[in-house]
């Protein structure tokens, strides 16, 4: 999957739960979900629950604590993708 | 686990504790009871000369049999243990109302565990009253922190 395509993928799925608008619209790899997005740490289950069903994959505990920004989280979808 | 095992690891007390009896324990979903004291501190003032329980205080008690008794039920049953200083929180609910309750109502509460993830537990709720009417349902999710994992 393109990069590009993933980014807007990843847009679609936090959009419902940000609380900076700012950020969002100018989200870039480096962007983190809960420092810059202000999404709370109970919609982060969501976005990773909804990452899950997106993609088509399971996120583990360990992986979940390591997605902190946009780029974190495009390396382990990518990475899990590329496994099946 | 029994009824009064859960209701005792409860972090609540009163005049904030909203369960008696939990009736169905399982790991899916629970099924408690309360019945809301005619001298609750809440009549007092919902409404003036006009007392009925109050949504939140009907939330809370759906929070409290369908959400954190269950929460604490399954760490309980993945890890041997509920630690005694878990912090918890209530993260979101989206509530429908149907029916009022008065002062002296026993209600039911039956919860459904939509997912328990990451700490965080998803639940649709609905409590009933003695007629088996339904007064509210909806979804309520909250988190749990158990003190070891800091």
């Amino acid at each position: 999957m393109e990069k590009e395509e993933l980014i807007t993928k990843l847009k679609k799925i936090v959009l419902p739960y940000i609380q900076d608008q700012e950020a969002f619209d100018h989200l870039s790899e480096e962007t983190r979900f809960i420092t810059d997005l202000k999404i709370n740490s109970a919609n982060l289950v969501d976005v990773i629950l909804d990452v899950e069903d997106e993609f088509d994959i399971r996120i583990e505990n360990e992986e979940m604590e390591q997605m902190v920004s946009v780029v974190a989280a495009m390396n382990i979808i990518t990475a899990k993708m590329g496994k099946q | 686990m029994t009824s009064k095992e859960i209701i005792a690891l409860l972090p609540f007390q009163e005049p904030f504790l909203f369960v008696d009896e939990l009736t169905d324990i399982s790991v899916d979903g629970m099924r408690g009871s309360y019945t809301f004291s005619s001298s609750a501190f809440f009549y007092q003032g919902h409404f003036r000369d006009h007392p009925i329980t109050p949504g939140v205080i009907l939330t809370e008690t759906m929070a409290q049999i369908g959400v954190v008794c269950l929460g604490i039920y399954i760490i309980k049953k993945e890890k041997g243990e509920y630690p005694d200083k878990s912090r918890i929180a209530l993260t979101s609910h989206q509530i429908d109302f149907y029916h009022p309750v008065m002062p002296g109502e026993k209600v039911m509460v039956v919860s459904e565990k939509v997912y328990f993830r990451f700490h965080k537990l998803k639940c649709k709720v609905a409590m009933y009253n003695q007629q088996d009417e339904l007064v509210c349902r909806g979804t309520i999710a909250g988190m749990i922190n158990p003190q070891d994992d800091e």
